[in-house]
């Protein structure tokens, strides 16, 4: 599959943004039902799902180039976005092993990976980059090996390491992630860093979930999707550069919000890791602006629905409430009121202009 | 996945070393430290599934390998490898998976097997030797066997065997107490051999964060029982010599499982009436007492009966 990327994107500043068509047509939208609650919302991450999103091990997609420039300047302004701690080197080789071989067996138009023994080559043609080196020797790569692979892929990444019957986030390459901050949270335990969510721990979610991730196999992924909103299509929504975003969450009014407000859904992937036993956790992040996501009709309503009557702690939790009734007056003009059929599948083939 | 025997190896009478080749792709997965796959083997009686720790180097991809003890009476599963399985054969391989890796954090690996409890440690001390982390293992064997098990450690300076009936300097109370703080022990071996092992450690204060221990052998026989699927609408007759994992299994229900020792949590199927004989270690004291759930790899029934919902 040829892949048309638009290198010249941005994620900050003058934020030069948008999705084509079939970008909007291929979107993770989130909620299969009109109203949202917290469940243990994990399923097998087998290829093929309601849109193209979930055709690949880790989807790549026409701002791939863009994306990982982003990343770039954010790891140039602030080296503390990638972190591994030194127990986890083992699980860095093989997060790099999974990456390599699942871009160059699911684009290999963009990505070749040629192998000898432990002598490897990796080829990525959107970057450029050419690169000999020996597995598991450090010193071959321009970089330590986990920095040097989620440089070259779209969406964050964390490293799990189980021990004491939890996990620890120790490691992870951090720089688009929704108001998180991986140096805050490395070194803690599974419940310590879900410990802010409202609600799900009165449920059991965690521990549900925990219990399942503990006996997560290896060749068994899982994945689900979460979701937030981003004023701007920015990336870089940390703690660590508030003062550069929060103030945007003012600027939203009835004429600009449906540009300028996105729906950000996170695409979650977890893998057991085959050598360290560690899970690698990858959280691919996708944009769109209210405008464009209303051109799926049926997504308009539901999405209109979900915001309209979601549990005010959540809305609190999550940053959005601010401008949620301005977000829920704008999206209402869609709203016919009629019945929706339950999943998240487009249910149109192509938009009207 | 499917592979093909490469070689069959007698270390000694009991102890016979397998490697098996992939077969239906180039390369076998990446395996950890601690690994374990499933060997199914078909034979006129039905289908053995047993779990064998991996004793190959962890990573490998070209070659995987297990060693298997001649197990006294029990299912047939080992006799059928010491006596039939041949080379060039078959075989399909579940897996691999872990249940038993060691501490990413220890300063220190200690090691205390019993017999062919030593088989995961195998892997282990090719990590340890990649990664330079310090460890110590002392492995209890039978005096017939001990010569195998030297031949297998003799490549790491810090293993040592300790054969039974010979005052040898097995002496766990001494080895456990002058570890250094930052220890991580592991268990491997018989389950008496373990609760013995672990009960001298807990009581010299060792944590039990720090005690690590793998489930390993047999499912356990005992009286036949039956067993009523609900939603399939069948009746089972488990055997003496027989699981109820294995029964579903041959009666063709699409079970779920993973360790078939008991310790993983995978096979878990809801009781809705009987009495279970809980022999996992998985549940806690309060699910027992409840009653109304059994791992269907290990335990067997109380009563004569169990139904089962699925």
């Amino acid at each position: 599959m040829t892949i048309d990327f638009k290198p010249h994107e941005t994620f900050r500043d003058d934020f030069v943004y948008s999705n084509s068509d079939a970008a909007i047509l291929r979107f993770p939208f989130p909620f299969p039902e009109d109203a949202y609650r917290y469940v243990v919302n994990l399923e097998p991450h087998r290829r093929g799902g309601p849109t193209a999103a979930y055709d690949a091990v880790f989807d790549t997609d026409e701002h791939y180039i863009a994306e990982c420039r982003d990343r770039a300047i954010t790891l140039a302004a602030d080296p503390r976005r990638c972190q591994v701690l030194p127990h986890m080197e083992v699980a860095a080789w093989d997060t790099l092993e999974l990456i390599m071989e699942s871009l160059a067996a699911d684009y290999p138009v963009h990505f070749s990976l040629f192998r000898t023994g432990d002598e490897w080559t990796w080829v990525n043609r959107p970057l450029g980059v050419e690169q000999n080196f020996i597995f598991g020797r450090a010193d071959t790569l321009p970089q330590k090996p986990f920095e040097y692979i989620t440089r070259q892929i779209q969406g964050d990444f964390t490293l799990q390491d189980q021990r004491n019957g939890t996990l620890y986030l120790d490691g992870g390459m951090v720089t688009c992630q929704a108001d998180w901050s991986l140096d805050f949270d490395l070194g803690m335990s599974f419940m310590e860093w879900h410990g802010p969510v409202p609600g799900a721990h009165e449920a059991g979610v965690f521990d549900r979930a925990l219990a399942f991730l503990l006996r997560l196999q290896h060749g068994a992924p899982v994945r689900r999707t979460n979701w937030t909103f981003t004023v701007n299509p920015r990336l870089d929504t940390s703690p660590e550069n508030y003062p550069y975003w929060g103030p945007d969450r003012t600027t939203l009014t009835p004429e600009n919000i449906g540009a300028k407000l996105h729906l950000r859904v996170e695409l979650q992937t977890l893998f057991r890791l085959p050598r360290s036993n560690a899970i690698l956790f990858g959280i691919r992040c996708y944009l769109i602006s209210l405008q464009d996501l209303a051109r799926v009709f049926k997504w308009a309503k539901r999405l209109h629905r979900v915001l309209r009557d979601l549990d005010p702690a959540v809305a609190e939790y999550k940053g959005l409430a601010r401008y949620r009734s301005l977000a829920v007056d704008w999206l209402a003009q869609f709203d016919n009121g009629e019945k929706l059929l339950v999943g998240t599948a487009p249910d149109q083939q192509c938009l009207s202009k | 996945m499917q592979a093909e025997v490469a070689s069959l190896e007698n270390l000694s009478a009991d102890l016979r070393l397998i490697r098996f080749k992939p077969l239906d792709k180039p390369q076998f997965p990446a395996a950890s430290a601690g690994a374990h796959v499933v060997l199914a083997l078909r034979a006129e009686q039905g289908t053995w599934r047993n779990p064998y720790s991996l004793t190959s180097r962890p990573g490998a991809r070209h070659e995987y390998s297990i060693i298997v003890r001649r197990a006294g009476a029990s299912r047939g599963g080992s006799a059928y490898i010491h006596d039939r399985l041949k080379k060039g054969q078959v075989v399909s391989l579940g897996g691999p998976n872990n249940l038993f890796w060691p501490a990413t954090t220890a300063r220190k690996h200690l090691m205390l097997a019993g017999g062919i409890g030593v088989t995961p440690f195998l892997s282990y001390l090719a990590a340890f030797a990649e990664t330079g982390s310090a460890y110590e293992l002392h492995l209890r064997c039978r005096g017939a066997e001990e010569a195998a098990f030297a031949n297998l450690l003799f490549p790491w300076r810090h293993a040592h065997v300790h054969p039974t009936g010979r005052s040898s300097g097995f002496d766990a109370p001494k080895i456990l107490s002058r570890q250094k703080l930052g220890t991580h022990l592991y268990l491997c071996g018989p389950d008496s051999f373990m609760a013995q092992m672990a009960s001298a450690a807990r009581s010299l204060g060792w944590p039990s964060s720090r005690i690590h221990q793998e489930f390993f052998g047999a499912p356990a026989s005992g009286q036949p029982f039956r067993a009523v699927l609900a939603r399939a609408g069948l009746t089972l007759h488990i055997g003496a010599d027989q699981s109820l994992l294995d029964a579903l299994e041959q009666a063709g229900i699409d079970a779920p499982c993973l360790c078939r020792g008991g310790a993983c949590g995978q096979c878990k199927l809801p009781v809705l009436q009987g009495e279970p004989d809980h022999r996992d270690h998985f549940l806690t004291p309060q699910e027992r007492a409840r009653g109304d759930a059994i791992m269907t790899c290990v335990s067997r029934a109380r009563s004569g009966e169990l139904v089962l919902d699925i």
